[in-house]
């Protein structure tokens, strides 16, 4: 059977994760994408290195990312490179951008201009704030969406000071609504045949992803309060959190209090019969927990929780998982090849379609590496000539 | 305006959080959502009441995730529900469960069966860890699937124990999956005609979730993520990348040469670093100078320095805030829904606009059944 997005041509003119990581996922699920990348320097998250790692010189990151993909080096402010470009676009089912508010237009890639030469295009931009307001022109930035956004008040004990989530979930979060607004646009126009602009900004992300306890602000005023000690979730009461063991750690997610008492043979737990307390007295209750816990090894209490079935399971670090049957059946990594030759190591889709892993061997992409290729299959050397745009 | 999904149906199986929040964002971009609830209890997100807050009987949090949804009160084992069920899904667009292994295939709802009722169908499965393998019965919960992914290692200080992220990050992102599977083989069957079976799982979509870093520890000999000692953000971030407290509040600082940084903030033992290798192997050496001299003084200060001369950092707030801030009122995020005879549930709108207009959604998540005899007339008619 073809791939979901069998033909779909996407045309990305985003960098760094968040658009990135939408045209990914349309990659993944069977698009073509072509990366258009500035040429010389390309996609900043090239030299965006995140430990003393390189892979044909471009950081870890971005082959994880931009695996998949065509490159395409293009001047967008050179009126040839511009033309042809938007003739590719011409033939597009879908574009991405994430340059800030107004950068787009100069350019002459808006929307509107867009439209003008292919009025069904699904047209996808992600910005950090919004195109309006005051802070429409500020940097969008995971870490700083996560500052201004109270996320960092969710993690750690509460004497924690400020814990951000550590990984960029800003931009993940932005980028997967990103790639379900252009899907949405796609069976929309298989509906109408017509086209639409998708918009998400990183700031409604970061509150959508945090829309449980936002809502809990909304209804009472409070803000999360996270335990003292052993916090995995500021909303939920004990034993809600992961606790040390003798050779590790435990995560508990429910479980009525006095039956774990009886469970782990931990009296003073039968001190709390009343479920309100469980949330009330949570503090005193994870106290509880904490020192008992410390006296077994983890499996020792995973054989007395789980046949119980108290919902529970041991923390696991990479190498562990990695070396564990219920990773590895899950069939999430792969090897892909770059055009260079270079062979590296990632993952894959997290999405099954038909029962069937979605893998691809393409690795990323050079700057400019299809440019010969795609000016052939898309007719586009006489665009330039021609000086359309 | 016409919202993408409007026409397209969705039969939702799935309880608590994962698959209903898939069901609430096609319902954000138009579908027709149908909770298929057991009748007298339903749903049991309803009775999982973060904060002990409840609203008209349901907590607070069932109401956010299933507002403008329908609902249809059917007990699967009961041949003329099942029977009634059978014609729903018969015209449906997509169907979404989030039952164990097994469950489906008992009451005859499972992939085959159901295919042979309505070829076209988008079949929608959310499990914890994959359909097969050792942990296929273990309960598919966001803690535990947090905890088995790697993830725990990640946020908070090196000091610190294994820390999960404070709030259901594993069922959000892997409602995210599944709403980009269902609307990926909603394209296909616009072209094609033919229907698709969709599967996500918690694990899974935490371990695409961690993408970046994976790629790098598969590629650079398998090394752990070292997380900072001092204002620890990002595991695989060098200085200044972090949070600082300052005189006032604390202060988020993104990037920055770390020779610039010194010149604004008079730290020349940070000028004096050399900016791509030490930001890596000395980082948090350099954490700490910038810490001591991030303290001395008011956030609004620093921002005062650093905001003009482009170094990416910004303020943290809390919701209120946050909702205080005009850059947040700009975005009209906020909204009402209201059940009949409730009081109001003030939530947040869908996260995506289409052609720049915002979502909204006045309809409240539905009692049990609300919806019954409506669907069972338009059986009747069909």
């Amino acid at each position: 059977m073809p791939l979901p997005l069998e033909d779909i041509l996407v045309v990305d003119l985003s960098q760094f994760l968040s658009g990135p990581s939408a045209s990914l996922r349309l990659a993944d699920l069977g698009a073509t994408v072509i990366k258009i990348e500035r040429p010389g320097t390309g996609d900043i998250c090239r030299q965006l290195y995140v430990s003393d790692v390189d892979i044909d010189g471009d950081s870890t990151i971005f082959h994880a990312i931009n695996r998949n993909k065509l490159g395409y080096a293009a001047d967008l402010k050179d009126p040839d490179d511009a033309a042809k470009v938007m003739k590719l676009i011409a033939k597009a089912d879908v574009v991405t951008h994430n340059f800030r508010p107004g950068v787009i237009d100069r350019l002459g890639f808006d929307y509107e201009s867009v439209r003008k030469h292919n009025p069904d295009i699904v047209y996808g931009e992600i910005s950090g704030y919004g195109q309006e307001g005051p802070l429409a022109a500020k940097p969008g930035q995971d870490l700083l969406l996560q500052a201004m956004s109270g996320m960092t008040g969710l993690s750690g004990n509460a004497d924690d000071g400020e814990v951000p989530m550590g990984l960029a979930i800003v931009d993940l979060w932005a980028g997967g609504l990103l790639a379900q607004g252009l899907l949405a646009g796609l069976v929309q126009r298989g509906i109408t045949g017509e086209g639409t602009l998708v918009n998400v900004n990183m700031l409604e992300a970061a509150l959508d992803f945090q829309f449980e306890p936002f809502t809990i602000h909304l209804h009472d005023g409070s803000l999360p309060e996270r335990t003292a000690s052993n916090n995995a979730h500021a909303l939920l009461g004990a034993p809600y959190g992961v606790y040390e063991t003798a050779d590790g750690h435990l995560a508990l997610a429910m479980g009525a209090i006095p039956q774990l008492g009886e469970l782990l043979g931990c009296a003073k737990l039968l001190d709390y019969p009343a479920p309100a307390s469980w949330f009330d007295q949570r503090d005193k209750i994870k106290a509880v927990l904490a020192d008992h816990l410390k006296t077994k090894p983890t499996q020792a209490w995973l054989d007395v929780l789980e046949p119980a079935d108290i919902w529970c399971a041991g923390v696991m670090d990479w190498d562990t998982l990695f070396d564990h049957d219920g990773f590895r059946v899950l069939d999430m990594l792969q090897t892909v090849t770059r055009g260079s030759g270079t062979e590296y190591r990632t993952t894959s889709c997290p999405i099954r379609i038909d029962g069937e892993p979605l893998k691809s061997s393409a690795g990323s992409c050079a700057i400019g590496e299809h440019n010969a290729a795609i000016d052939r299959d898309y007719g586009l050397a006489a665009a330039a000539v021609a000086g359309e745009a | 305006m016409r919202k993408p999904l409007e026409g397209i149906t969705v039969l939702e199986f799935c309880q608590y959080l994962a698959g209903p929040w898939a069901g609430l964002r096609l319902a954000d971009y138009g579908a027709r959502v149908i909770k298929v609830e057991r009748p007298g209890t339903g749903d049991a997100c309803r009775q999982l009441a973060t904060k002990n807050i409840r609203v008209d009987g349901d907590s607070l949090v069932f109401h956010t995730v299933n507002r403008g949804k329908a609902s249809f009160a059917a007990n699967l084992k009961d041949p003329d529900d099942l029977a009634e069920v059978q014609k729903l899904i018969a015209g449906a667009d997509v169907l979404t469960h989030n039952f164990r292994p097994g469950v489906m295939e008992k009451v005859g709802l499972d992939y085959p069966s159901v295919k042979e009722i309505n070829p076209g169908l988008v079949y929608a499965s959310v499990t914890g860890y994959g359909p097969e393998g050792p942990w296929r019965g273990k309960p598919g919960q966001d803690l535990l699937a947090q905890s088995l992914s790697g993830l725990l290692y990640l946020s908070g200080r090196a000091d610190a124990a294994p820390t999960p992220m404070g709030s259901a990050v594993a069922d959000g992102i892997c409602g995210v999956h599944l709403t980009q599977g269902i609307l990926a083989a909603l394209v296909r069957r616009g072209r094609t005609g033919q229907g698709a079976l969709v599967e996500v799982s918690l694990l899974a979509s935490l371990i695409d979730m961690q993408f970046e870093a994976l790629t790098t520890y598969l590629n650079d000999g398998g090394r752990a993520p070292r997380r900072s000692a001092v204002s620890a953000s990002h595991p695989y971030q060098g200085a200044p990348y972090g949070i600082y407290a300052t005189q006032d509040g604390f202060l988020a600082l993104a990037m920055g040469p770390l020779d610039r940084l010194g010149q604004l903030l008079d730290l020349p033992e940070v000028s004096a670093f050399d900016n791509a290798p030490d930001a890596f192997a000395k980082a948090d050496d350099i954490r700490v100078m910038l810490a001591d001299r991030l303290k001395s003084q008011t956030t609004d200060h620093w921002l005062s320095i650093l905001e003009p001369a482009d170094v990416w950092c910004g303020r943290v707030m809390g919701y209120d805030e946050l909702r205080e801030h005009p850059g947040y009122q700009a975005l009209e995020i906020e909204q009402t829904v209201t059940r009949d005879g409730a009081p109001p549930v003030r939530t947040l709108r869908s996260p995506v606009r289409f052609n720049g207009e915002r979502l909204f959604c006045d309809s409240a998540a539905p009692r049990i059944g609300r919806d019954n005899d409506t669907l069972r007339a338009e059986l009747a008619d069909a």
